[in-house]
């Protein structure tokens, strides 16, 4: 760590502050947005269950838990993989970070993948963002809105992977890179663990 | 001991568990939505497993239980915090059900 990190001067000099809460700037940087983001997701499960407990005709589609099932068991693997990732690296595993950085984005890629076919499937079944055929049309709204939020967390999380390995196996980053990515690719996947209950636990057609 | 320490001493058995734990909370949600309750009944039992799966990725995970207690408690408190206060609206969803579309 830098005498930059550690110190921080203001206008009135002799002032010396330590970085905040004693961990790295980019490490609560990290913690912040996912802190940030948390109130992002919460506020969207809010609005869907608000929605979901006042309206009867709400629509249950789901006839298989097939998909959402190894979708989940993919996502909490790759939370493993990234985790192993992790401990590569700070053993100075560069090879074996490296491999285990781009195990974590393609599983990453499958999940996404498994996401878009479960997305065309209600798509063909005549499920838009206003209207489907089993009831109100907030469903699809609420539904593509959440999924969606996290879906495209998942992508960038993927591109972030996919990056950050290169660099870290190039020189240009080191473990903590690797870890701070990791904090980012374990709050997806807890996000995850709300949105499979509340949105497709939920509604399944019994 | 610095974070990194920890984790280097941690060995990788303890993520396996933990792994192994999430699965299975994740599996009890689906057995969860399977049974036979009421569909309130239903949202709070996988709500609490959500919760402790959850909690255990943040601490275990994320490596929250490793960081400084003061950092620890400051993103605790301060989440859990404001995820309550946006429970204040629950009581109003109802209101379009029981035949009282506006405030009375």
């Amino acid at each position: 760590m830098s005498q930059a990190d550690l110190t921080m001067e203001g206008p009135s000099s002799g002032v010396t502050l330590g970085p905040a809460f004693s961990i790295p700037t980019k490490k609560l940087a990290m913690w912040l947005f996912i802190i940030a983001d948390t109130m992002t997701f919460a506020a969207c499960l809010v609005a869907y269950g608000f929605l979901r407990n006042g309206t009867p005709s709400w629509p249950r589609p789901f006839h298989s838990i097939t998909n959402v099932a190894l979708m989940t068991f993919i996502l909490l693997t790759s939370s493993l993989t990234m985790l192993i990732g992790l401990r590569s690296a700070r053993a100075g595993d560069k090879a074996g970070a490296f491999r285990w950085t781009l195990i974590t984005a393609a599983l990453g890629i499958v999940f996404a993948l498994l996401h878009i076919r479960e997305w065309m499937g209600l798509i063909n079944e005549g499920m838009t963002l206003f209207k489907n055929p089993w009831g109100t049309g907030l469903f699809g709204a609420s539904f593509f809105s959440i999924t969606g939020l996290h879906l495209t967390h998942v992508t960038v999380g993927v591109i972030a992977l996919i990056v950050v390995g290169v660099r870290y196996k190039g020189g240009r980053y080191n473990a903590d890179d690797i870890e701070i990515l990791g904090l980012y690719w374990h709050f997806v996947d807890i996000v995850w663990m709300f949105v499979v209950p509340l949105v497709y636990l939920l509604n399944l057609a019994h | 001991m610095t974070t990194a320490q920890t984790h280097k001493s941690d060995g990788i058995g303890k993520d396996i568990v933990v792994y192994v734990c999430l699965l299975a909370l994740a599996g009890l949600q689906f057995v969860i939505a399977y049974q036979n309750i009421e569909a309130s009944q239903m949202f709070v039992r996988m709500l609490a497993v959500a919760m402790v799966e959850a909690g255990l990725a943040v601490m275990f995970f994320m490596h929250l239980w490793t960081e400084k207690r003061g950092f620890m408690l400051f993103v605790i408190i301060f989440t859990i915090s404001v995820l309550l206060g946006m429970q204040y609206g629950w009581t109003d969803s109802t209101r379009m059900v029981v035949g009282a579309p506006f405030s009375k």
